[in-house]
């Protein structure tokens, strides 16, 4: 999963500072392994620097020195990219498909259409490995089952997520 | 693990010519010609069971040769549209063309001849006829198409050292496993030699194994034969056997990557 891609989806819902993004970004796509703070803030300056984000001034307060950062057009731009494209269907990619179903149901973006494209490179992915299968010898046929069955595996969330999206839309609206 | 033998050599015992030739010409010559390339054709399709509407507009274009997945959660009308599409339903509103011919202008004798000499069928559960042998259940399309009785059981005993199922002619259903009994259901759907090939479900019934070899087998025989085939299945791992998939949902018919269905 994109950590940068992440946090900019996350910063395209509102103008928000490092210390928020951390908080939203670890309770939603954490899962016990949380962002570190120079990590987060590492990102957001490399972002800025890219001119995905602009870094607003220094906001003085009790606290530590805080800035707030917010998404450009530019920056946009690449989270709609990235959820659109399907990723590459191979196995794993568990944290990733959920990232961006959750942030295309953040931004209002079109979730079950990232969900009908990752499904189509799925479907893509099972036919080659399927025409592999034919002939193939016993090793190579045990190893394409063995992505087969995972692939599978993405497609039955995949398809039980679409089912589910009004649902999960109402569970991340801020 | 089984790998899908060769098909049995030469064409079955008919194929159909005398049904052809009771099909009405086309009424629209452009029609005609738009189907061409299409074997199976429906155009937005509407059928409602009492007040439940189970096709609201559903079109789909089948090239010839071709394997195609129907996919969708149930009860999208992914069945009422295969048996559409086979002339076994009749919609309430569209059109099904098959070959460049309308179905709705046939005669319900004209559609069970279709059906019977163009058409072969395999759905999840085999319905084989308990009464029967396994070598009768296979050769039943042809014994009905009126095939005299020693080439239909000739010809429907090629099919089963095709289908790994050498040995069991005189099994009848209940002395077969699901696997076996669907690989007779399998070669009693292509032992006339159809056009094309409707399957609801093929493996529904079968394990992880069975179900795999049942897919290798049909979709061999079917290229082979140059069989199309349209493939209902909600199983994805069935679905990468076909050419293409489209879905079915709410009764109307898309596709994933936003082709034409």
């Amino acid at each position: 999963m994109s950590v940068p891609l992440t946090l900019l989806g996350l910063l395209e819902r509102g103008p928000s500072h490092g210390y928020d993004l951390k908080r939203d970004y670890d309770a939603y796509f954490g899962r016990g392994r949380q962002l570190r703070y120079s990590q987060v803030y590492a990102t957001l300056s490399r972002l800025a620097r890219d001119g995905k984000a602009i870094a607003g001034p220094v906001e003085q307060g009790a606290g530590p020195e805080r800035r707030r950062y917010v998404i450009t057009d530019e920056g946009v731009a690449d989270v709609q990219r990235w959820l659109a494209e399907p990723a590459p269907p191979e196995p794993d990619l568990q944290s990733e498909l959920f990232a961006k179903v959750v942030l295309a149901l953040m931004l209002g973006r079109p979730a079950g259409g990232f969900l009908d494209a990752q499904r189509a490179a799925h479907l893509q992915r099972m036919r080659e490995l399927t025409a592999l299968k034919q002939g193939g010898e016993p090793l190579d046929v045990l190893l394409a089952d063995l992505t087969i069955y995972r692939l599978e595996a993405d497609l039955r969330w995949i398809d039980h997520t679409a089912a589910r999206l009004d649902l999960l839309q109402r569970a991340v609206q801020r | 693990m089984d790998r899908p033998h060769s098909g049995p050599a030469g064409p079955a015992p008919t194929r159909g010519a005398t049904v052809t030739a009771h099909l009405p010409g086309p009424a629209d010559p452009a029609a005609a010609e738009r189907t061409t390339a299409n074997i199976v054709e429906a155009r937005d399709l509407v059928l409602s069971f009492g007040s439940t509407p189970a096709l609201c507009g559903a079109s789909l274009a089948v090239r010839r040769g071709e394997i195609v997945a129907v996919m969708g959660p149930s009860g999208s009308g992914k069945s009422t549209l295969l048996h559409c599409l086979a002339g076994i339903l009749v919609p309430d509103e569209g059109e099904v063309w098959y070959g460049g011919q309308r179905l709705g202008g046939l005669s319900d004798d004209s559609r069970s001849a279709l059906r019977r000499d163009q058409f072969g069928f395999v759905f999840q559960s085999g319905q084989l006829v308990p009464e029967l042998a396994a070598e009768e259940n296979v050769a039943l399309p042809l014994l009905l198409s009126g095939i005299r009785r020693r080439p239909a059981m000739e010809a429907a005993r090629k099919w089963f050292a095709t289908l790994g199922l050498d040995g069991l002619e005189r099994r009848r259903s209940g002395e077969l496993s699901g696997g076996q009994a669907q690989r007779v259901a399998l070669a009693r759907g292509l032992v006339a030699g159809p056009q094309v090939l409707f399957a609801d479900e093929p493996t529904g019934a079968l394990d992880s194994v069975s179900g795999e070899l049942v897919m290798d087998l049909l979709t061999a025989a079917a290229r082979e034969h140059g069989t199309t085939v349209i493939l209902v299945t909600h199983d994805a791992r069935v679905a990468a056997y076909a050419d293409r998939e489209v879905v079915v949902r709410d009764g109307k018919v898309g596709t994933l990557n936003g082709s034409r269905p």
